[in-house]
């Protein structure tokens, strides 16, 4: 696995040589860097398409090495297409006598020229078709599951085969699942409620840990640097929470005094408290998806600056000095990859734990 | 925050709302639950092999505390034992003795009587032998003294002068 990690880093850091091309002349200088700056910008974000690496030919057009991924539309009636239609953005797909224009990533309606019409904000005020294409995004969440379900599916069959003793590779991760078991659900949860909440903690985790390890490769996956991934599996965690809240925790949440005070004590205290708590609710795994996105992009985007840099220096000196950051930040981002999934589920364990705490309410808070 | 609201992909929320849900129900189904059940199954399987070996090891101390127990009192009975023959033959000895010198002061008190009796015996023995002799003696002399005229003539006078008619 480590020796896996440590190619996976090389990689990486070698990812962006084959899409960043230099130009020889002064100008090309500026845009150079303009050009790192859109290519970070460009892979933080999903894409339409899976594309590997781009070259750029004599001819100063781009040859993209991918493959095209299904578009999935809902614009007065259910569309799909292939994305290579757009050509990488470069030309318009003409559906059903309708126009789309892949744009920063996002597929607006356009006329037949192809007007992209801003407001004063450089915003495109084009009309957005609602989109659910099978993105990059998308195809790696699909084969994140899938690994994961024939991992784990196996771990389980190994068990039935050899009497509970694990083999392979379950050696490596059945620690793993009883950590997350003992010391993440029952530590938090409690031993007599941790077992409903197994199978999401289990699941978030690896699939976090997993994707957080993809975007460290040369696929150049960005998926939970994405805040729709994120904010998705927050929202399962509220839904959670909240869903399986037991009726101390609701009034835990409407009555956090409890019997303490009478009631025009209170009064006063809940015109303030309610409010922050009704707000905590939501703000716990607002925290989430922000913490996981804001890391793993960060991440990505100071290795691809650090890889940038490579091309900007182009001097014995700086471009191996900066691949050796990018190397250390690179390994300093597996840990993160790693971490980050921990916290996703210790906190979302956390908060199954208080939605499922069960008290006497002469006890003391 | 105006490019985050911006760069929200509604799509790709959606499909990882339903693959992830998909994918935590099956592997709740396939996986995890296979998983954590024989996990779980393991455990309980050490614990109560832990919990039988412990109980076997307490089995045998309460063996060897009883048979300790019986050696102990093998020990004592036998030593209650020693002590009661030594007592016996104490007893028998201090018996035997009682009554070897009750016995023995018995005979000598006979033995003192019987030689008290011979002692009374010979000295009546000796005194009537004594009389028989001291008999014989004076026969004898007188006898002798009486033997011819002059002397029975002198013995009469002097008988006669002794008695001189007192």
């Amino acid at each position: 696995m480590t020796k896996f990690l440590f190619v996976a880093t090389i990689f990486v850091s070698m990812s962006a040589f084959a899409s960043i091309e230099d130009g020889n002349d002064e100008e090309g200088e500026k845009s150079l860097k303009a050009e790192i700056t859109e290519y970070i910008d460009h892979h933080l974000l999903d894409s339409h398409d899976f594309s590997l690496f781009s070259i750029e030919q004599e001819d100063g057009s781009k040859k993209h090495i991918g493959f095209p991924l299904p578009v999935i539309l809902w614009d007065e009636g259910l569309k799909f297409f292939s994305s290579s239609k757009f050509h990488h953005g470069e030309t318009l797909a003409e559906v059903d006598g309708n126009y789309y224009k892949l744009y920063h990533s996002k597929i607006y309606k356009t006329d037949a020229a192809g007007t992209i019409n801003y407001d004063e904000k450089h915003h495109a005020t084009n009309v957005k078709p609602l989109d659910f294409s099978i993105t990059k995004g998308v195809v790696m969440i699909f084969i994140t599951g899938l690994l994961m379900f024939l991992l784990f599916r196996g771990l389980a069959k190994s068990y039935a085969k050899n009497g509970s003793i694990p083999k392979g590779i379950g050696r490596f991760f059945e620690p793993i699942v009883l950590y997350i078991r003992d010391d993440i659900a029952i530590a938090n949860i409690g031993e007599k409620r941790y077992k409903k909440y197994m199978p999401f903690l289990l699941t978030v985790f690896f699939f976090i840990w997993f994707l957080n390890m993809f975007g460290m490769t040369p696929l150049g996956v960005n998926v939970t640097g994405n805040i729709a991934v994120t904010a998705a599996l927050a929202v399962l965690t509220f839904l959670l929470t909240n869903l399986t809240g037991t009726k101390d925790y609701w009034m835990h949440l409407f009555n956090p005094l409890g019997d303490s005070m009478p009631w025009y004590g209170k009064l006063p205290l809940y015109i303030i408290l309610i409010p922050i708590e009704i707000l905590g609710i939501f703000i716990k795994p607002f925290s989430l998806l922000i913490r996981l996105y804001a890391n793993m992009t960060a991440g990505h985007i100071v290795i691809m600056s650090l890889i940038g840099l490579m091309f900007i220096f182009k001097s014995w000196i700086g471009s191996p000095l900066s691949f050796g950051l990018a190397f250390a930040i690179s390994l300093i981002e597996i840990l993160v990859a790693l971490l980050q999934a921990y916290i996703f589920t210790m906190l979302s364990a956390l908060y199954f734990g208080f939605a499922s705490e069960e008290h006497d309410h002469a006890e003391a808070h | 925050m105006d490019k985050l609201i911006e760069d929200f992909s509604l799509g790709l929320f959606f499909w990882q709302l339903v693959l992830f849900i998909g994918l935590v129900l099956l592997l709740r189904k396939f996986a995890w639950k296979p998983i954590l059940d024989s996990v779980g199954e393991r455990e309980e399987g050490i614990r109560s092999a832990l919990a039988a070996a412990e109980n076997a090891k307490k089995e045998m101390q309460n063996v060897t505390a009883d048979s300790e127990k019986l050696l102990k009192e093998a020990r004592a009975e036998r030593e209650a034992m020693l002590k009661e023959a030594r007592e016996i033959k104490d007893k028998l000895i201090a018996d035997s003795k009682e009554l070897a010198k009750v016995e023995g002061d018995k005979m000598m008190k006979q033995a003192q009587a019987a030689i008290e009796s011979e002692k009374k015996a010979a000295v009546a023995d000796i005194k009537s032998q004594v009389a028989n002799l001291s008999v014989e003696i004076a026969e004898k002399v007188i006898k002798e003294q009486l033997s011819n005229k002059d002397k029975q003539l002198k013995l009469v006078d002097d008988l006669l002068g002794d008695i001189k008619l007192n």
